[in-house]
């Protein structure tokens, strides 16, 4: 724990902006509910697109309702969902991955040619295709972008615990006659868990940026669920008047984006050791 | 005209290269630290000085100080380098430039590394000379192609023109050797120019090595880990260690009556004290390999028909150059590469050809030790894990009884208790390599096979590695299969000795048969080419007929005929090429070799 | 030579039995659809007729292999079929639409390249540099920033306070190259943004991991000159990494483009692609996603067969 604390305060300062940025959107999803002055679907007035004011802080939206609230329901809704769909790609990629890493031969190159087809796939398009065969509901939304992402997972987690597979300690273990599980675990998990970490950060973001993309198409977080994306798309004629509410969302999503991808170069950094130190 | 020479080579006592008082420090997870701690240096025109010492003693460092030149991560702090009257820590970067390559050149160890594998070799020869406006590309092509017929290349005037991946290890490295040559150069720098290769090629390269440095006159720092091999060219010799200096003195004094402990040590631990085998009253068979043959995927037989015997409380040593089998026979016998034919027997209990066919028990029964201790530990689990994991999953022991032991264990491989709760990380090469010795053993298992256990530790580290192994033998009655390709290891702890040539078992049986006449050619030869710690060894070497006859080839695995007979002195026109030379048996028993000739053929040739 | 033909051939018969699982994809991910596609478009409320009917258009009641092989055939050809939207050719639809699309992605392309491999090598040579440092922070920025959110930020700016250009890029076919390259430079302008800070950040990788190899410390020992050194022994060996970051971007500038295409309501394959996925227009969406993956898994290819062919260890094998 200690060790931990210490490795954190040893970051640089893009880093700890990144951390702190994260704690607070984290802390914003957690307590939407106490913070927000409205409730998500209120509609707190009939007008549409009304200024900013202090009863609306930053004005409301096509319907009336207030933007601040729906903001800070937002990042419950995209936060909540971008976070599920990782952990559900990393969970299928990695297993897999590392499965392949650890059993090669056949089994490795079906996976692999298999997970070669679909990363030829580019992303938006496919997902658009499954979309608009089964429509924009979210079960299919999530498990879409999970076997997009999880191709991605796959090929770093193969990757990189093929690297640890090869070494001696692997081959004792499999020598000493430990089930694969155990291989996997113990063996080859904890070495490969920085650079996992990292991608997880990575993969975090694409995720969060593709999901709000979609929902700015309008094919992703359906109305009147309160998100980012469709915040920016449902308020995107205001631009043309040189009012900037709908940047408002859009810039709630790339300033996640950035400090996560601040704190991500930091542990990729560190994984590669003093290399790039000069 | 005396004067006007004089002039030219500038005065004869005034020396080529002075280093004084260097400090050169290197960047670490600690930050910045001495790693070369006030270093004195001087070298004349044409005198070769030897930099020794095991790993971390900052001996490349400081060849490449010589250059003016520290590597990303290090930097000289102080001192004087000052190289024909040329300060080179003052210099500009555009000054250092122009002498680099021109009046100093160097060789790195791995000439495949240091090849660039976008450009064929010639023209990364001429790129030195024709840059810097030396000589016109034509002309420097064609003093290259000269150059490459005075080293005895094969095919000289086509080889440059060949890339740097179609040409084997050893060539390689002679083609770095003379591209070190190509501006003629007043100092060479070779950094550890043949730690990566076998005997026999080593050869190859140091007599390259004596071509261009001894026989031209050029001076040169010769830096390696490697007693025997820097005694064959260095005038004089620095011990360096821990970046700071043991002794300096002549060659010939430091070899015989070195002034300090650890020179002694260093002596001590490349000579070669030979184990008086054991005598087991009953011997009792517990490996036996029979007729194994066995190769990867769809390619060629890397094993051919191999068989051997190992008795209980005995060490064979197999030995052989890279690409004779020896690790592969390793994966056969683990069960790690099934076999294409022929049976691994255990105790007499037939193993099954795959790993995943193995019992529990037959898998407890035969343990690994590996060549790279750094890679036979998992860095993120403890001694405790490490050593723990065998016994609770053989042995079924858990908590305080399992503790109990990995202390005993510790015990054993001289290891403190409270190492228990390190991570490999926190332990040293030598520290880690007994980890995974303690680990073998916590298995306790009938036969361990040691894959060149010794062969990536600094000799002295080595050298008591091999003490310890000798003695949990001794103790526990432990049965080896020790692969190496270091002949003077072999000698210090085998009992019985296979030579592997090529995937063929060229020649076995007890130590003392195999490493005196009769000698098989092959045997012959890797023994003649092992380093001895005496000046004149390698001008000995290089005239005997093994030496000629032997080195510069590669290994080839053949279908038909005996695979040696490209680098076999006393070859039989015909016959060898095409038949398999037959197995003679000798008087001392169970000592058989492979050859046309006859045991007392090769006798009377050997005398 | 024989070898490195048998190699490429390889590779091209492997982008061609990826095509043809994408394209079963395209056309059996229908099938995956619980009850059927006209069903399911029509909703619960439409009477049988008039899913029969509907059915019987979108060609559901002939087997699905013979429905697979003819639009492979027509794919082929150039007759994808008739939109479900407004029953014109895809053809027709797709035709200018694509040309729109290469030409605002060749515009994006020409200026980001040259601009990412410029800043990559000059922020390899210095690393740790504050120029580095700087531009290290201005690309992971710029890199999480949603595609939108540039493109909202440029109209604002240069459309909106500035009034420099359009914020909206309707081209036709009428309009001259001039107006057009000015009609399109926001749209272009935002692709940019995002593909440089991509393509130089890889660019930067693959140079240092390549300045540290032991051939160039070589190269720096025999005395050659710095300049040298990048352009004779590193590029050569760069060569093959940086045609890869340069043909993943340019297939990420094809695909990326839909967004873009949406926010400046640009007239390109992205556009229709979009509107015909809200529109449920199933045959639009899978001719324009075999189109779009077709020029993806061709430009992956061409930075594959490149590579190999400038490998000398593949060129003259031992």
């Amino acid at each position: 724990m200690n060790n931990i604390i210490k490795i954190l305060l040893s970051a640089p300062f893009s880093a700890k902006v990144g951390m702190i940025i994260i704690t607070f959107y984290l802390i914003v999803a957690i307590f939407a509910p106490l913070i927000a002055p409205y409730g998500e679907y209120y509609l707190a007035t009939p007008i549409a697109y009304e200024v900013w004011s202090s009863d609306y802080p930053l004005g409301t939206d096509n319907l009336g309702r207030d933007m601040l609230s729906r903001l800070i329901y937002g990042a419950r809704n995209t936060l909540g969902l971008a976070l599920t769909i990782t952990v559900l790609a990393f969970l299928l990629g990695g297993i897999l991955g590392m499965t392949a890493a650890a059993l090669g031969g056949w089994v490795d190159q079906i996976l692999s040619r298999v997970n070669d087809v679909f990363m030829a796939i580019p992303s938006l398009i496919f997902a658009l295709l499954i979309l608009s065969i089964f429509g924009t509901t979210i079960p299919y939304l999530i498990g879409t972008i999970v076997i997009l992402d999880a191709t991605r997972v796959f090929r770093i987690a193969r990757a990189t615990a093929m690297n640890v597979a090869v070494m001696d300690y692997v081959e004792v273990a499999r020598l000493r006659g430990e089930k694969l599980g155990w291989v996997i675990r113990k063996e080859i998990l904890p070495n490969i868990a920085a650079p996992l970490l990292a991608e997880f950060g990575l993969r975090f973001c694409f995720v969060f940026l593709f999901l709000s993309a979609l929902s700015f198409l309008g094919l992703g977080i359906q109305p009147p669920t309160a998100d980012w994306g469709s915040m920016v798309r449902e308020s995107a004629a205001l631009i043309a008047f040189g009012d900037i509410t709908p940047l408002i969302p859009a810039a709630a999503i790339a300033l996640l984006t950035v400090a996560v991808n601040f704190v991500v170069d930091w542990m990729l950094h560190r994984s590669s050791g003093l290399k790039d130190v000069s | 005209m005396l004067v006007d020479m004089k002039d030219n080579s500038g005065s004869e006592s005034e020396p080529l290269l002075q280093m004084k008082g260097l400090r050169i420090e290197g960047l670490s997870e600690n930050g910045w630290q001495e790693i070369v701690c006030g270093i004195d240096l001087e070298l004349k025109r044409g005198e070769i000085i030897g930099l020794i010492g095991e790993s971390g003693a900052g001996k490349s460092t400081i060849g490449l100080a010589a250059m003016g030149y520290a590597r990303d991560g290090c930097r000289i702090t102080e001192g004087d380098i000052i190289f024909d009257g040329i300060e080179l820590r003052t210099a500009s970067e555009e000054e250092k430039r122009k002498l680099r390559g021109t009046r100093i050149s160097y060789v790195a160890q791995s000439a495949a590394a240091a090849f660039n594998p976008a450009h064929r070799l010639l023209d990364q020869y001429v790129e030195g000379p024709v840059a810097h406006g030396l000589l016109s590309p034509d002309r420097a092509k064609e003093k290259g192609r000269a150059l490459y017929r005075s080293l005895d290349l094969p095919d000289p005037e086509n080889i440059g023109e060949r890339w740097p991946h179609q040409v084997s290890g050893g060539q390689l490295q002679r083609m770095m050797v003379a591209m070190a040559m190509s501006c003629e150069p007043d100092l060479i720098i070779f950094d550890e120019p043949t730690t990566a290769l076998d005997v026999t090629t080593q050869i190859e390269v140091l007599k390259t090595i004596k071509e261009i440095v001894v026989d031209r006159n050029v001076a040169a720092i010769y830096v390696t880990h490697d007693l025997a091999v820097v005694a064959q060219m260095a005038d004089h010799l620095m011990v360096l260690r821990h970046g700071k200096l043991v002794e300096v003195n002549s060659t010939g004094q430091i070899l015989k009556s070195p002034q300090q402990e650890y020179t002694r040590n260093l002596l001590d631990a490349r000579s070669r004290d030979e184990k008086t085998p054991s005598q087991i009253p009953n011997p009792q068979t517990l490996l036996s390999i029979d007729s194994v043959t066995a190769g990867y995927g769809k390619g060629p037989d890397i094993l051919q028909d191999i068989s051997i015997l190992v008795e209980r409380g005995q060490t064979v040593a197999v030995v052989g150059e890279s690409g004779s089998g020896k690790s592969t026979l390793a994966r056969v016998i683990t069960g790690l590469l099934p076999t294409r034919s022929g049976a691994v027997s255990l105790e007499g209990e037939l193993l099954p050809a795959e790993l995943r066919k193995r019992g529990k028990q037959q898998l407890q029964k035969i343990q690994m030790i590996y060549q790279l201790p750094d890679v036979a530990l998992n860095p993120r689990q403890r001694v405790r894990d490490i050593i723990g994991r065998p016994l609770s999953f053989y042995l079924g022991l858990q908590g305080k009884q399992r503790e109990q032991r990995i202390f005993e264990l510790l015990q054993q491989i001289e290891l403190p208790e409270s190492f228990i709760d390190r991570i490999p990380d926190e332990l040293s090469g030598g520290e880690k390599q007994r980890v995974c010795i303690a680990r073998a053993l916590a298995a306790e298992p009938e036969l361990i096979i040691c894959d060149e256990v010794t062969s990536a530790l600094d000799s002295i580290v080595a050298k008591a590695i091999l003490n310890l192994l000798q003695r949990l033998q001794n103790e526990l009655g432990l049965t080896y299969l020790f692969i190496s390709h270091d002949l003077d290891t072999v000698a210090s702890i085998a009992d019985q000795v296979v030579v592997l040539y090529a995937g063929r078992i060229a020649e076995q049986g007890p130590k003392s048969a195999v490493f005196q006449p009769p000698f098989h050619p092959y045997t012959r030869l890797l023994l003649s080419s092992v380093p001895e710690m005496r000046q004149g060894w390698l001008e000995e070497t290089l005239s005997s007929r093994e030496t000629q006859a032997g080195i510069a080839r590669e290994v080839k695995i053949t279908e038909q005929g005996c695979p040696f007979v490209e680098r076999c002195p006393v070859s039989i026109d015909d016959i060898c090429a095409h038949s398999r030379p037959p197995i003679h048996t000798t008087t001392a028993s169970g000592h058989t070799f492979a050859c046309q000739h006859s045991a007392e053929a090769l006798l009377e040739d050997s005398k | 030579m024989k070898h490195i033909l048998k190699i490429v051939a390889q590779r091209i018969a492997l982008g061609f039995l990826t095509l043809f699982a994408i394209s079963l994809i395209i056309t059996f991910g229908v099938e995956l659809l619980p009850g059927d596609l006209a069903q399911s478009i029509l909703g619960q409320a439409a009477t049988p007729d008039a899913v029969r009917v509907f059915r019987i258009e979108l060609g559901l009641d002939r087997p699905a292999h013979l429905r697979y092989l003819d639009w492979l055939g027509g794919m082929a050809t150039g007759d994808m079929g008739v939109s479900l939207a407004n029953k014109r050719q895809i053809s027709e639809l797709v035709g200018i639409r694509l040309s729109n699309t290469l030409f605002l992605g060749g515009f994006a392309a020409l200026i980001a390249i040259p601009l990412a491999l410029a800043l990559g090598i000059l922020a390899a040579l210095y690393r740790n540099s504050l120029f580095d440092r700087s531009i290290n922070l201005v690309t992971v920025t710029s890199i999480s920033f949603p595609e939108f959110f540039i493109a909202y930020v440029l109209i604002l700016f240069f459309a909106v306070n500035l009034g420099w250009f359009p914020g909206i890029s309707n081209v036709s076919t009428e309009l001259s190259l001039g107006d057009k390259l000015y009609r399109t430079l926001l749209p272009a302008a935002t692709l940019t943004l995002v593909c440089v800070a991509h393509m130089m950040r890889m660019t930067r990788a693959s140079i240092i991991n390549l300045l540290s190899s032991p051939y160039i410390e070589m190269a720096r020992l025999k005395g050659i000159k710095p300049m040298r050194i990048i352009m004779r022994h590193a590029l050569p060996n760069a060569l093959a990494p940086i045609v890869n970051v340069i043909a993943l971007n340019l297939a990420y500038l094809v695909v990326g483009v839909v967004i873009v295409e949406v926010v400046f309501v640009y007239p390109g394959l992205g556009q229709l692609l979009v509107d015909s996925v809200s529109k449920r227009d199933v045959p639009v969406v899978q001719a324009c996603s075999m189109i779009f993956a077709l020029v993806y898994i061709s430009l992956n290819l061409f930075a594959d067969i490149i590579s190999i062919v400038t490998n000398p260890r593949l060129l003259y094998p031992r």
